[in-house]
């Protein structure tokens, strides 16, 4: 079976509970089973060559780019692993098919044990360092889906959540110091890696790397002072307890210290910060397991405490100890899943777990205190069992480090003896404390079966080690040294040996302090401790409130705030970049002033002023606008722009004018929203601003481009190559004509958004019920549709939509085109609508605005396109000249079509937004006028 | 003369019109629409399978500088592709979900706004650009809004002032461009850019200062960001997450003028000084919001600042293996941030049911940048592409990755384990199945992330050598 298939199997396995889900939970549970167990038959299946010291590779492109390959790898140390994770992976779902409640949706708990197996099975299997940071974190998401498992509880999502911070922040901090070993090595594969042993610790960057991969490791395998997640991580179901504690997850930290053992390892800063923490974290676990009354807290300890036994080991950086710690590896996942099913038997028998409350079960429970008692044994290290061996193991290594290490060591091993007399004794001996619902018995061999299988290995393994232990842990211990150690594991190996009188001694040690326990217990309770929980917790509200507080301020939804700030950055960033670079002043000669422009540059100053000075009053505000814009027209007219003015003319009033008719729906006035000291802010900053934008304009102007401008040509080929001569013409609708059209559209669709804002006004809601509510301003003239206005614009009506096309049609050689041409039509016809009113003008619209944009859209495009027919591209123009009979003879031009386009847009757009701001004011309750003007308007009312 | 470099503007243009012409039932208006995103995708998938050679397109038959050129080089092409594969699904959602017939016009604006965002890829044209900008600008405006309400409205407000602040901007800059250079062709300017007299130079310097401004403020950079998140967050779902491309705007411009004209002469390097601290502050501030924001859209809102953290530190690196971290992140973001704003959309309109959950939780893997999905990968390409300055980068990439996490964990466990009072609806099974394909996405970038990447390499290649996008502006053919 080839190693991708392995790997893939508990993935594809994930997929079969849901499946299998039909035909029952025994089904579903039995399809996971069936992948997992394949996956475990392909490994063994290379077991063989593995034993024999060969490494079985398989390798597929993935990203090669970063150095990232689909690689996997299988040694010694992978061998172990993998067996450990298949083999008691099997054992959990079989137990987990009878433990959980017949609520728990079996197909979905099945696949996320899958999907976590698989996390699990690739990063034992990577030989790629970059794959194993992916299914490192991976590890990380899908035990935060199993520790969360029940979700209504408080305690499952906040364990949950800080596992996975805790875990998967760690596994961050790994994948930098992954990429830093990569860098060094020159790339990712594994065999690379462990080839560069030499480069990686003369590196520069080998202590950053180190600490990066260290944090990894040891928040995964919750190495103190990230020991604290673990404990809430119970929370779990205890099958998922029993599978991330005892084999998988927190010993991916251990795998990876010692698969980076060979490149990382036997260096001071290595042994002082692995063996270190280990130590620390192997006495504090155990030293808190002893104090606690949770049957699964004090698993959950003592795991953390074996954890940094075996870490310890792995610190010391000696092939013995390295050795020693993969024996180590094998007898804790045997032993602690075993307890971790037992201590969930006993919380469904006893529907509790508080020792304090149990008690007397060796009569009631007999199996389970009988599996239970090994169990416990091999956690304390007696013989002859494989607790004992790896124990003696680690004694002897600690014995050959000497000094406090030795103490610290026997110290730990004699807390452990502590800790599982008490929780052996509590369990299981004297009578019954608590008043216990419902009387405690043995369960079906669903359950006991699996942890009955491990105890049989347990206790196998401890009488017959160099047969069930050795091999594995000698091929795992060669894969980590590169040398293949001679294991004796014997549970005797003479008095002489060191090992056995530490051990002797700590088991003296351990039963006293169960024997002083109570004084113990006495003297814990009042010391202070840290809780770890409350001050992660502590942390993270923190966090939550710093980043609260910045919201409020980068988020609180303030226009003027964020707006001064934005152009506050252009300021200071126009400014700098114009002092650093080398400036030289333009060289056109200034136009001479005269009075008439210094006046209305005057004007035009003290309108812009007061309309800012007045712009609470809006109609007064409205009014000086109309003024700039007017001055500004005289400007375009007075140097020699009359296109632009002509079209800054028309926009002005037709804006104005609608804007005008919008004032009615308003307040007359705009609140003062601002503080003054924001008030002034905001004049510092816009008059910087606007003497920024002033010098801008004034040093562009006068100077001439570095280069010939293009402008150059457009002048020069306008009639020759444009057929026009009214060059500003043929730029808009030929040289240019594609911004042309961009513009149009976005007129067409701002009269759309117009159009459905209004419509959403009109919807039943607050601003339609405003509207309805709304009261007629009294207003100051009486009249309402004077028959003076109202002829008035009867007359002008064809006049004004003759010149329209007049200047449509002369737009190509003079000043003209469609833009203004549509808006000259637009305001004769608005103008209708303000003499006799919206009703009566709008029931004699027959054309929908909508149409007009469209058509106008489509039109422009119709004449782009039109230009492929002659094979050349979009908006290709063509002119000619014609002679019809009995007219003069007068030039065509595909662009007079496009400006045509140009011409329905404009028209569309303001018709549109008109015929919105009438049914506004409809809805508003204006009197729809009976008649054209006043006069027949009483006529008509009078009986 | 094949006219397909233009059609991706044009398709949705004319049918937007078409709608306005004759479709007034929503049916209809769907089935154009549908029309609109399908074909958009065909000319796209057509245009890649071209190859990378940029090739121009001359409008109205004026030679280069003088007209308007559009080139389909490997970046538009590219980012076109993004755009399609984004649109149609979220088509299908807004359909499925029924938000388009919440207000008018949603199908005529949509499809504007493609030709919005196809003519802002194409074109070759500094003021064109901008053309293109106002186009998308208002299109995007209008979709905002769409459906109406007061909080919409009001941060419908924010956006479109903030945003023609920004258009301003866009004239100041081009029109200092001008004056300079008397050029607003991109590949002219190129040409000309390194050639500016000392005199020119300070000026020049503004023009490329204001111009990245107007870059940074559709990229949501820092300190120019704050119209994105009350935008993001009032829009209707589905219009937030095709929003998730527009900031890619401002990513795309600043990738494009960057490389073709602002990093030589007068201007060399200045971009890449201002953006990293900018950038950098960009990422911070996006997972801070992540952590701190109490709802789901207001959350994937300052993700989508923090992407764009992560993809203009890459874009200022200005190597050709950092824009190949760029573009992948920018794609991976962009499938990602999507998801996501339809995710919250689902959740928010029909309540935490086992699909959508399970949904969120991979949109919000995809978007924290974990495995299994493209945003890890995407991470590692960054980090590596990064590594010079390794200390500060990856230590900031890390932490807001991390704070990414614990905001999602935080937010994800609250809203979809804890018990509600009301119990979910089920989601229209369309609307599940569009969000899912966009996640799909993301599952098909992360197998074939060695091709994606090598097609990605010589993107980023076509941008370091500008002569053949400078050669494709100037032939004439025809006449």
């Amino acid at each position: 079976m080839t190693l991708a298939l392995i790997a893939a199997l508990p993935f594809l396995g994930a997929f079969l509970p849901g499946l299998a889900l039909r035909a029952g939970r025994g089904a579903a549970a039995l399809a996971a089973a069936l992948a997992t167990a394949l996956a475990l038959y392909g490994v063994m299946s290379h077991a063989p060559a593995v034993l024999r010291g060969e490494v079985i590779r398989w390798q597929a492109g993935w990203l090669p780019e970063a150095g990232l390959m689909f690689s996997l790898r299988l040694d010694g140390l992978g061998l172990l692993f993998a067996t450990l994770i298949l083999g008691i992976g099997l054992l959990i779902i079989l137990y987990a098919r009878f433990y959980l409640d017949a609520a728990d949706p079996m197909g979905r708990f099945l696949s996320y044990l899958m999907l976590f197996q698989g996390a699990m099975l690739g990063i034992v299997l990577s030989g790629n360092l970059l794959m194993l940071a992916v299914f490192w974190e991976l590890t990380s998401l899908t035990s935060f889906l199993l520790i969360g498992w029940w979700s209504d509880r408080p305690d499952g999502r906040q364990g949950a959540r800080m596992a996975l911070a805790v875990t998967g922040g760690g596994g961050l901090a790994m994948l930098a110091g992954v990429l830093l070993l990569g860098r060094i090595a020159g790339g990712f594969e594994l065999d690379t890696v462990l080839a560069a042993r030499d480069q990686i610790q003369a590196s520069p960057v080998y202590l950053p790397a180190l600490l990066l991969i260290l944090l990894g490791a040891f928040t995964k395998s919750a190495q103190f002072p990230f020991h604290f997640w673990l404990p809430h991580a119970m929370a779990a179901p205890t099958p998922v307890s029993a599978y991330l504690h005892s084999a998988t997850m927190v010993k991916a930290g251990l795998f990876l210290m010692a698969r980076l053992w060979p490149v990382l390892a036997g260096t001071p800063e290595w042994t002082a910060l692995v063996a270190g923490a280990g130590l620390v974290t192997l006495i504090l676990g155990a030293a808190i397991a002893l104090f606690k009354t949770d049957l699964k807290a004090i698993l959950a300890y003592s795991t953390v405490s074996h954890l940094g036994l075996i870490t310890f080991l792995l610190g010391l950086g000696t092939e013995a100890a390295a050795a020693a710690a993969m024996v180590h590896i094998l007898a804790h996942a045997s032993f602690k899943a075993a307890l971790f099913m037992l201590a969930g038997i006993i919380d469904h028998a006893a529907h509790t777990r508080e020792i304090d409350r149990l008690g007397g079960l060796r009569q009631q429970m007999p199996l389970t205190f009988a599996l239970a008692t090994l169990a416990a044994a091999a956690m304390a290290g007696l013989p002859p069992l494989n607790g004992f061996l790896s124990k003696e193991l680690m004694l002897e290594a600690a014995a050959h480090a000497g000094g406090w290490v030795v103490v610290a060591a026997v110290a730990g091993a004699a807390l452990s003896v502590g800790y599982t007399l008490r929780l052996w004794s509590a369990t299981f001996l004297g009578q019954t404390r608590g008043p216990l619902d419902h009387p405690p018995h043995d369960p079906g061999p669903g359950l006991w079966l699996a942890p009955a299988l491990l105890v049989a290995l347990v206790v196998a393994s401890g009488l017959a080690p160099m047969l069930l232990l050795a091999p594995l842990a000698q091929a795992a211990a060669g894969a980590v040294t590169g040398h293949v150690p001679h294991l004796h594991l014997a549970l005797w190996h003479g008095a002489e040996v060191p090992a056995l009188w530490l051990s002797l001694g700590a088991v003296g040690a351990g039963l006293a302090l169960w024997g002083l326990w109570p004084r113990l217990a006495t003297l814990w309770q009042t010391s202070p401790r840290p809780d770890a929980k409350a001050i992660f917790e502590a942390l993270v509200a923190g966090a939550l409130a710093l980043s609260r507080a910045v919201l409020a301020r980068a988020d609180s939804g303030r226009l003027s705030g964020a707006l001064a700030i934005a152009v506050g950055a252009m300021l200071a960033g126009g400014l700098w970049a114009f002092l650093t670079g080398s400036h030289m002043a333009g060289t056109r000669p200034p136009v001479p002033m005269d009075l008439a422009v210094l006046a209305a540059t005057a004007v035009l100053a003290v309108a812009s002023l007061a309309t800012v000075v007045l712009h609470r009053q809006r109609l007064l505000a409205l009014l000086f606008i109309g003024v700039v814009g007017l001055l500004i027209a005289l400007g375009f007219a007075y140097l020699a722009a009359p296109d632009l003015a002509l079209t800054q003319i028309t926009v002005e009033v037709v804006t104005v004018l609608l804007m005008l008719l919008s004032l009615s729906f308003l307040p007359r006035e705009t609140p003062a929203e601002s503080h003054p000291w924001r008030r002034a802010r905001d004049l510092v900053l816009a008059a910087a601003a606007g003497l920024g934008t002033a010098a801008l304009a004034f040093a562009l102007l006068s100077r001439d481009a570095a280069f010939a401008p293009i402008s150059a040509y457009h002048l020069a080929q306008s009639k020759p190559g444009a057929g026009g001569t009214n060059a500003v013409n043929t730029i808009i609708v030929d040289f240019r004509g594609f911004d042309t059209w961009g513009e149009i559209t976005v007129l067409g669709i701002a009269a759309l958004i117009i159009f459905a804002l209004a419509d959403a006004l009109l919807s039943p809601g607050p601003a339609n019920d405003r509207l309805l509510a709304r009261r007629e301003d009294p207003g100051i003239a009486g009249d309402r549709h004077p028959v003076i206005l109202v002829m008035a614009t009867r007359l002008l009506l064809p006049v004004a939509l003759m010149v329209a096309a007049y200047i449509f049609l002369r737009g190509h050689n003079m000043p003209g085109g469609g833009f203004v041409a549509g808006l000259v039509a637009a305001i004769a016809l608005m103008l209708q609508y303000l003499a006799s009113g919206y009703g009566w003008s709008e029931a004699r619209r027959r054309l929908d605005a909508h149409l007009l944009i469209g058509a106008g859209v489509l039109v422009a495009s119709a004449t782009g396109i039109g230009a492929w027919f002659a094979g050349r591209p979009f908006l290709t123009s063509a002119y000619g000249y014609l002679h019809p009979w009995p007219l003069e003879e007068f030039e065509w031009a595909t662009a007079a079509v496009f400006d045509l386009g140009v011409f329905l847009c404009v028209l569309g757009a303001v018709m549109l937004a008109l015929a919105q701001l009438s049914r506004l004011a409809q809805r508003g309750g204006e009197r729809v006028a009976s008649a054209p003007h006043d006069v027949l308007a009483q006529r008509e009312d009078r009986p | 003369m094949s006219h397909l470099v233009i059609a991706p503007i044009l398709l949705p243009a004319v049918l937007a019109g078409l709608i306005l012409l004759v479709a007034r039932g929503i049916a209809l208006q769907r089935l154009i629409a549908l029309a609109g995103a399908a074909g958009f995708l065909a000319l796209a998938l057509l245009l890649a399978g071209r190859g990378g050679a940029p090739v121009a397109y001359h409008l109205g038959n004026w030679p280069a500088p003088f007209g308007i050129v559009l080139i389909a080089d490997g970046l538009s092409v590219l980012m076109l592709l993004l755009l399609a594969v984004v649109a149609l699904p979220v088509l299908v959602y807004t359909m499925a979900s029924g938000w388009d017939a919440r207000g008018r016009h949603f199908h005529a604006l949509f499809l504007f706004l493609l030709a919005g965002l196809a003519g802002a890829f194409l074109t070759a044209d500094a003021f064109n650009l901008f053309v293109f900008f106002e186009l998308l600008l208002i299109a995007s405006y209008g979709l905002m809004v769409h459906g109406g309400g007061a909080g919409r409205l009001r941060a419908g407000i924010q956006y479109v002032g903030f945003n023609l602040v920004g258009s301003t901007l866009f004239l100041f800059a081009l029109a200092t461009i001008y004056a300079v250079t008397g050029t607003l062709n991109m590949a002219d300017l190129a040409q000309k850019w390194p050639l500016l007299p000392p005199g020119d130079q300070a000026l020049a310097r503004v023009a490329a200062v204001l111009l990245l401004m107007v870059f940074a403020v559709k990229g949501a950079l820092v300190p120019l960001q704050f119209w994105l998140p009350g935008t993001y967050a009032a829009a209707p779902g589905p219009v937030a997450a095709l929003f998730a491309i527009m900031t890619k705007v401002g990513a795309y411009a600043a990738l494009r003028l960057g490389w073709l004209v602002f990093d030589a002469g007068p201007t060399a390097g200045m971009w890449a000084e201002l953006l990293q601290p900018a950038a950098l502050a960009t990422l911070a501030l996006g997972a801070v919001g992540v952590l701190g924001s109490r709802d789901l859209p207001r959350q994937a809102a300052f993700a989508a600042i923090g992407s764009m953290g992560l993809v203009f530190l890459c874009v200022a690196a200005a190597t050709p293996g950092a824009t190949v971290a760029a573009l992948y992140y920018l794609i991976h973001s962009t499938l990602a941030g999507a998801a996501l704003f339809l995710v919250a959309d689902l959740a928010g309109r029909r309540g935490a049911s086992g699909p959508v959950a399970a949904l969120f939780m991979a949109s919000a893997i995809a978007v924290a940048g974990l495995p299994p999905l493209s945003g890890f990968l995407g991470k590692i390409l960054l980090l590596q592409a990064l590594e010079a300055q390794a200390p500060l980068i990856w230590s900031a990439v890390l932490l807001a990755s991390f704070l990414t996490i614990l905001g999602f964990a935080l937010t994800g466990s609250a809203r979809f384990w804890k018990a509600r009072g009301t119990a979910p609806t089920a989601a229209e099974p369309l609307a599940l199945a569009a969000t899912g394909l966009l996640l799909a996405g993301l599952v098909a970038m992360t197998l074939l992330a060695g091709p994606l990447t090598l097609w990605l390499k010589g993107v980023a290649e076509g941008l370091a050598d500008p002569a053949p996008y400078i050669a494709a502006t100037a032939p004439q053919s025809g006449g």
